[in-house]
């Protein structure tokens, strides 16, 4: 059998690089169920009978975020055979206050003690002997940055596990509470283990539901542990879990006290850097210089310059010329060699060639996270964020979909509330992205002689969007509640390491990578059929008039009669910018006769779409593709950010019915303020525009009602 | 009288805290951090646009909305 050793720690702690060190490169990557947290595991390097397990960071054992649910499931439900907290030792009574939960649940216990350099440097010093003795279990002094203490870890874990150890041993409570505590013990001793019996009475004195539920208990029983508590809450004159709260942190206080002693008082390094950093006259210069680097790096120069190497050349040019030559060779029917070429390979090339942007971005996001300054730009944006429903640390996937929404989608995932991070991946879509930079500057083209506010206004449509989105949205149950509890630490700074930054880099390009080759790839087979085949399934000319595609596009168009554009070539157009968004173009040169290969500047398209479409019209089409559902990559993002089909379908359903709703009301009211026709639709824009206007200033009223709990349900 | 609260010190001040308020999900959060009954708390600055605090306590820095702060109730040390 293998043996499991759980990972555990507070956020900050070191937990990742020291993982990285336990485990060298065996370690896979996957979420924990129905949550978007990372799950990673791995064996001990060495020693593949051991697993390491990793659980998300977390201060305490409480269930109010998914993190603190997921790691207190499994150590309940999976029983690890051994288990690792990794316990900072420059700020040791907060990291010991979860190592006082952890030996609650009677697993065998071993302290990594780390940043002990920075606890040397800082003139501080701590009895690791005595501690060890004081929490009964192993502690091992190590520096997970510098890589010291590691092999030492090492042959402690191997040891303990074979050594079979005794549970460590357990934090007391005041006199009352333990009296208390002794009570729900003799209530629940039928009803759990006994390994499991004084942590569930813990949590049961705290009212915890997850735990009450789990036990099953009688209305008498639990009307028993309801007296308990209400008694322990008089005579303590304050709240249960400030009560409990509250004790484990004095004790540990003075267990602490006897084991370490201070350094001089001097500023650290963090607080100096803090003083400039985040202060009044300097954050928010500071911070839109960060902000400007990192665009700069991933979307301006190094990124966009790899993404163009790889869509132009390799994508553009290497594979589909090598597959020409080998299809032809071997005398493939020209209809596969279609399928593939203009398929396949021009529709995941169109992701994959996002792949390089991607890293760069990532590997940017990872140094300001490993550095500790993402913290610092939710500080710095939190007031305005927040107003809308989102947090200051949307600021960043909103600023990087304005180069493309993938990479911005996907860096939300450095947001730790769920609802935050849905209402983020729901809106991010909005900005302009480079590929739809092409479609505006066709329309500014055809109808607005090419003049610059066209594209100028889509910014801030694309910021409108987003705010009316997240004040809308965060008014609907499932995203309701408060923007979630800002109670954030504020890391100390330390320099980025580059294997956890590189490595965090890499899993996330290889999340995307398999995307690509799943739901992108359908996808892109799927409309190319769908454009390439007629009714009779026989292949169709070049122009597509006759293929599936401008049926369906002919039957929509009725749907979007009221948007001014219903005929099948935009329609088409729009569907195939479902693939990507610079598509739009390339497809109405194709369904207009003028051959492929047309840019938004060759003269003759804009003569013919000019032809096409009213003006009112051609703003309301362009309106409705940059804000309609984004391109499929795109929605691969949302989907693995998500991680479930039902929001992921959601937000396709809402960002499709926004587009059609602002797009409605844009035309018909133009079409009544500028041209004087007055009709139906006219009345239904008017309609729309009355509700969107009711969505947006209806009062919350999940908020009053405290709803707090769809952090763990939803 | 209105009680004292950790939004009402000034920046600089140091409090000790009375008691914790609020909704559960973030009372607890703030207990979990260590802001427990008897601590010491220092103000330490406000974010650039006026909001979050940025508080320092038990060794720690962390920052917390005005709006949260409101539901702490503190002794101020002056």
């Amino acid at each position: 059998m293998k043996k499991v050793v759980a990972l555990a720690g507070n956020p900050n702690s070191g937990k990742t690089t020291l993982f990285n060190h336990l485990t060298g490169g065996n370690q896979r990557v996957g979420n924990w169920p129905g949550v978007t947290v990372d799950k990673k595991e791995g064996t001990l390097k060495k020693n593949p009978g051991i697993k390491i397990q990793d659980l998300p960071g977390i201060y305490s054992l409480s269930p109010y975020s998914p993190e603190e649910v997921v790691s207190r499931n499994y150590l309940i439900e999976e029983r690890p055979d051994l288990i690792v907290d990794v316990v900072d030792g420059s700020n040791l009574v907060r990291n010991l206050y979860l190592a006082a939960q952890l030996a609650e649940l009677r697993v065998p216990l071993v302290i990594a003690l780390n940043m002990m350099d920075v606890v040397e440097k800082s003139g501080a010093a701590i009895d690791v002997r005595a501690l060890s003795e004081r929490l009964g279990c192993a502690v091992v002094p190590i520096s997970a940055t510098r890589g010291t203490g590691i092999d030492e870890l090492i042959a402690v874990i191997q040891s303990t596990l074979e050594a079979a150890p005794a549970a460590p041993g357990i934090l007391t409570f005041s006199a009352e509470t333990e009296a208390a505590l002794a009570q729900v013990m003799s209530v629940l001793t039928t009803h759990t283990s006994a390994d499991l019996l004084r942590y569930s009475s813990i949590q049961a004195l705290q009212a915890d539901e997850l735990t009450l539920a789990r036990l099953q208990l009688s209305a008498n029983e639990l009307a028993l542990i309801d007296g308990v508590r209400t008694e322990l809450e008089q005579n303590m004159d304050d709240e249960i879990d400030s009560i409990i709260t509250q004790e484990r942190y004095e004790a540990l206080g003075r267990l602490t006290d006897s084991v370490q002693t201070a350094g001089p008082a001097k500023l650290s390094p963090t607080d100096r850097i803090d003083r400039v950093v985040t202060s009044r006259l300097l954050g928010l210069p500071i911070f839109i210089l960060v902000m400007f680097l990192v665009y700069f790096v991933s979307i301006q120069t190094i990124g966009t310059m790899a993404t163009d190497w790889v869509n132009e050349v390799v994508f553009g040019d290497v594979v589909p010329g090598a597959v020409e030559s080998f299809m032809t060779a071997r005398d493939v029917a020209p209809w596969l060699l279609g399928l593939v070429n203009d398929g396949i390979v021009a529709g995941v090339g169109a992701v994959l060639g996002f792949l390089p942007q991607m890293f760069v971005l990532f590997l940017c996001l990872a140094i300001l996270e490993d550095s500790g300054y993402m913290a610092r730009v939710a500080f710095v944006m939190d007031r305005i964020f927040r107003r809308f429903g989102l947090s200051g640390k949307s600021f960043i996937p909103l600023m990087i979909s304005t180069g493309c929404s993938v990479p911005g989608i996907q860096a939300s995932r450095t947001m730790e509330n769920e609802r935050d991070r849905r209402l983020t991946v729901m809106t991010a879509s909005f900005m302009p992205c480079s590929a739809k930079l092409p479609v505006i500057a066709l329309i500014a083209g055809a109808f607005f002689g090419g003049s610059a506010w066209v594209t100028t206004s889509f910014y801030f449509i694309g910021i409108a969007a987003v705010i009316v989105s997240g004040v809308i949205l965060k008014k609907f149950r499932r995203l309701a509640a408060e923007p979630a509890p800002f109670v954030m630490e504020m890391p100390s700074y330390h320099a980025p390491r580059a294997l956890t930054t590189l490595k965090y880099a890499l899993s996330k390009s290889w999340a995307f990578i398999k995307r690509a080759g799943t739901v992108i790839l359908l996808s892109a087979i799927i409309i190319w059929f769908l454009s390439n085949f007629d009714w009779s399934l026989r292949m169709v000319e070049e122009s597509g008039a006759d293929s599936i595609l401008a049926g369906l596009g002919n039957s929509l168009a009725l749907l979007f009669y009221p948007l001014g554009f219903n005929n099948w070539q935009s329609i088409v157009a729009t569907i195939t910018g479902f693939i990507a968004k610079e598509n739009v173009v390339n497809t109405l040169g194709i369904v207009m006769n003028l051959g492929s290969g047309l840019t938004e500047e060759s003269p003759e398209l804009l003569q013919s779409f000019g032809a096409l479409l009213s003006t009112h019209g051609a703003y309301s089409f362009l309106l409705f593709n940059m804000l309609c559902m984004p391109c499929f990559a795109a929605v691969g993002a949302i989907r693995t950010e998500m991680a479930s089909t039902k929001w992921t379908l959601a937000t396709v359903g809402w960002l499709m019915g926004f587009a059609y709703a602002v797009s409605l009301i844009y035309y018909n009211l133009a079409q009544w303020f500028v041209n004087g026709i007055f009709g139906l639709w006219t009345v239904v824009a008017i309609a729309v525009l009355i509700l969107l206007a009711a969505l947006l200033l209806r009062p919350n009223k999940y908020l009053a009602a405290g709803y707090k709990k769809g952090l763990v349900s939803a | 009288m209105k009680k004292l609260t950790l939004a009402d010190i000034e920046i600089g001040g140091s409090a000790i805290i009375r008691k914790v308020g609020g909704d559960a999900a973030t009372r607890r959060r703030i207990l979990d951090l260590g802001l427990t009954r008897n601590t010491e708390v220092l103000v330490r600055k406000l974010a650039p646009l006026g909001d979050p605090l940025q508080l320092s306590a038990r060794g720690f820095e962390l920052s917390l909305r005005k709006a949260d702060a409101a539901m702490i109730e503190v002794e101020s040390c002056d």
